[in-house]
């Protein structure tokens, strides 16, 4: 006989932003799965129309006020474009700077404070300072080098004042950057001990066959630059974004979802993406970290996401003491802008995945049409596709236990959900 | 002793997170905040939860929906103090671009089935929804203002913070002033100080985020702001961001609007 069977979720926690969870299950099949975000819309594209070209940096940095290095960048790119603008070396070097910072102080967030707890046993990061007082005490200064890179190139850790398109309004000094280092060193050395530790954590046995998207660069791991690649073979100018990816207005959730166009298929972005499309081109120690860590050329595993974002930590702590000793301070800030009209394009690896944005410019650099794609909204599908195989493979675990573990599936992937309505509750029902 | 320790909630609503990740980002002083007060309610930080009432209500974000202004109502109704933290809770946010504009056009604009999306009209602070113990500015807040308000509130003073302009803690970080010797339009001198004049230090503007000071002359500014070369267009959209919806920045921007220029 078929039994109906919920599990729900109704305010998620530990997760940035407002989301639920509904599972329902009939009999042995898992029938329905749903992400619900009921984060109020804030209609970002709405009031972007009409603004100067100039302004898209600062009022794109509040969709999210853990990642607003990633809209500003992206703004600002898509400007360039238009304008018909390249930046100084250095000034992209400065760029990659403080987006190390981001990832530092993102995935310490992340890591440490909302999804460690889950493998320990904790409610929150704070209470697990309680046992283990040097774990959280390192976890936090990690963060806080990582806020402070965001300061010394931004002005502030929380929607950085100093980024603007073209550059900067103000670069650092050599003094002033040279004097981070020490930091750099210590972070670069903690992130190799806590990565030692949480290789030890245990793990659900459990993998998806993802189709993973990220910025590929023959260079470089990527942050601000690339093609759009995938596991499956796309190989594409970030212009093309609009073709590869279809995003639906979904009535659970007030983000739209974003599927693969030819495929139908979710795309899966984020650290295991990066990671899988770029391992060759990791910064020499951070490499050397993830193969003691034993992750393999690829990690389909969403829980040792946790690993993957902690050698990124390294990675970030490396490439910005790389950056940190070849810096010199820029001839100048910023280049200058003139606006034209036209349609511009930006993307780069926000913390949480590719994050998209395109404007249209009038002649007078007058914002006409905009659109930005979080790396949330795209990750829904994944997220929903993880939590059916993870629920249909553990139909014998008891509601509480199942519970949890769902809620753990969705914090596998940072979700962030103020950005993705521009966009998380749990709901299991069994039948 | 650890059962009196005073309880602590944190509450958001439309926002973008980032006033709540400022009491995360006390990294120095978090764990030995933890121990002063009973962190009781903070979804985004943990998933333990403390039924009410709560002693202090922290609330980010602004009401756009009508389930959020019912939920407000049950919050002040469980909180001894509650204190609005950043823009949008106190002003309505960048989100209040809304009250000047056509919501349904947003709709319409982003999302396919606008049908789907409930929201209101307007991005309304939380003062106009229930009673306000205290209003923290900033578009994020100031991290150390936070510690204070927390610190006034557990020992029951009023919060040791100016109202004063961006102006006085510029003259006093010792910045050159980005308008007189640069001819850089500046809103410090209507904006409330507490960011610690950050974007002079970055030789740029001041562009508001921490809403109007007491008393501000906008008008005033505005006439200088035009003999730097600001058209009307430039002037409506400088008032017009994080703080849109705070008085004497939305009749300022306002007065902007009927230019036919514009």
């Amino acid at each position: 006989m078929s039994q109906t069977r919920t599990i729900e979720v109704n305010a998620l926690a530990r997760v940035e932003g407002e989301g639920a969870l509904y599972v329902r299950t009939e009999g042995e099949q898992v029938a329905e799965v749903k992400l619900k975000i009921y984060e109020p819309p804030r209609f970002f594209e709405g009031f972007l129309i009409g603004r100067d070209f100039r302004e898209a940096p600062d009022i794109t940095a509040r969709i999210c006020g853990i990642c607003p290095v990633a809209y500003q960048m992206g703004a600002s790119q898509a400007m360039e474009q238009v304008c018909g603008v390249t930046l100084d070396p250095a000034l992209e070097d400065l760029r990659r700077l403080i987006y190390c910072g981001e990832w530092i102080e993102s995935h310490g967030l992340h890591v440490f404070m909302l999804h460690l707890p889950d493998f320990l046993g904790y409610p929150d990061g704070i209470t697990m300072a309680r046992d283990h007082p040097e774990l959280v005490r390192n976890a936090l200064r990690i963060k806080k080098i990582g806020n402070a890179l965001m300061r010394l190139v931004g002005g502030r850790e929380v929607h950085p004042v100093n980024l603007k398109v073209g550059g900067f309004y103000r670069a650092p000094t050599q003094a002033e950057v040279a004097a981070l280092r020490e930091d750099l060193a210590w972070g670069l050395e903690a992130s190799a001990e806590a990565l030692d530790f949480l290789a030890g954590l245990e793990f659900p046995d459990f993998e998806m066959d993802y189709e993973f998207v990220s910025l590929v660069h023959p260079d470089e791991y990527p942050i601000l630059h690339g093609r759009l690649g995938s596991s499956s073979g796309i190989d594409a100018p970030v212009e093309d974004y609009d073709r590869i990816f279809t995003e639906t207005h979904v009535i659970h959730s007030n983000a739209l979802h974003s599927h693969l166009s030819d495929s139908g298929r979710p795309a899966c972005l984020g650290p295991m993406a990066r990671f899988a499309l770029n391992r060759d081109r990791l910064t020499p120690r951070a490499a050397a970290l993830a193969e003691k860590a034993g992750l393999g050329a690829v990690c389909r595993n969403p829980f040792k996401s946790i690993l993957v974002r902690m050698v990124e930590i390294a990675f970030a702590f490396e490439e910005a003491l790389r950056l940190v000793d070849a810096y010199q301070a820029p001839s100048r800030p910023a280049v200058d802008m003139t606006p034209r009209a036209g349609t511009g394009y930006g993307a780069t690896e926000a913390p949480r995945g590719i994050c998209y944005h395109r404007y249209t410019l009038d002649e007078a650099g007058i914002i006409r049409d905009a659109k930005i794609v979080a790396p949330t909204s795209v990750n829904q599908p994944s997220i929903e596709a993880d939590l059916h195989g993870f629920v249909q493979a553990h139909l014998d675990l008891p509601d509480d236990q199942l519970r949890h573990r769902c809620e753990q599936a969705i914090r596998n992937y940072d979700p962030c959900i103020s950005c993705a309505t521009h966009f998380l509750d749990l709901t299991v029902e069994r039948g | 002793m650890r059962v009196q320790r005073p309880t602590l909630a944190v509450w958001k609503f439309a926002s973008c997170d980032g006033c709540q990740l400022t009491l995360l980002d006390c990294e120095d002083a978090l764990l030995a905040l933890a121990d002063t007060i009973r962190i009781a309610h903070f979804p985004e930080a943990s998933s333990a939860r403390v039924e009410g009432p709560w002693d202090l209500s922290l609330v980010e974000g602004s009401i756009t929906t009508p389930e959020d202004a019912e939920r407000i109502r049950e919050i002040r109704r469980a909180s001894r103090h509650l204190v609005t933290i950043g823009a949008c809770a106190t002003s309505g946010g960048i989100q209040a671009l809304r009250n000047f504009a056509d919501v349904e056009a947003f709709t319409r604009q982003v999302y396919a089935r606008p049908d789907w999306i409930q929201t209101l009209a307007t991005s309304d602070p939380i003062a106009a929804h229930v009673p306000v113990d205290f209003e923290l500015r900033g578009c994020p807040i100031d991290k150390g203002q936070l510690l204070e308000v927390i610190n006034a509130f557990l020992y029951g003073r009023r919060p040791q913070i100016p109202a004063s302009s961006v102006c006085e803690e510029c003259k006093r970080a010792g910045h050159v002033c980005v308008m007189v010797a640069h001819g850089t339009p500046c809103l410090g001198p209507v904006t409330q100080a507490g960011c610690g004049a950050l974007c002079p230090g970055c030789h740029r503007g001041c562009y508001g985020c921490f809403g109007p000071k007491e008393t501000p002359n906008a008008p005033a500014l505005s006439a200088q702001l035009a003999q730097l070369g600001m058209d009307q267009g430039q002037l409506l959209r400088v008032y017009r961001t994080f703080n849109a919806n705070a008085n004497p920045f939305r009749e300022e921007s306002l007065r902007h609007e009927s230019d036919p220029d514009h």
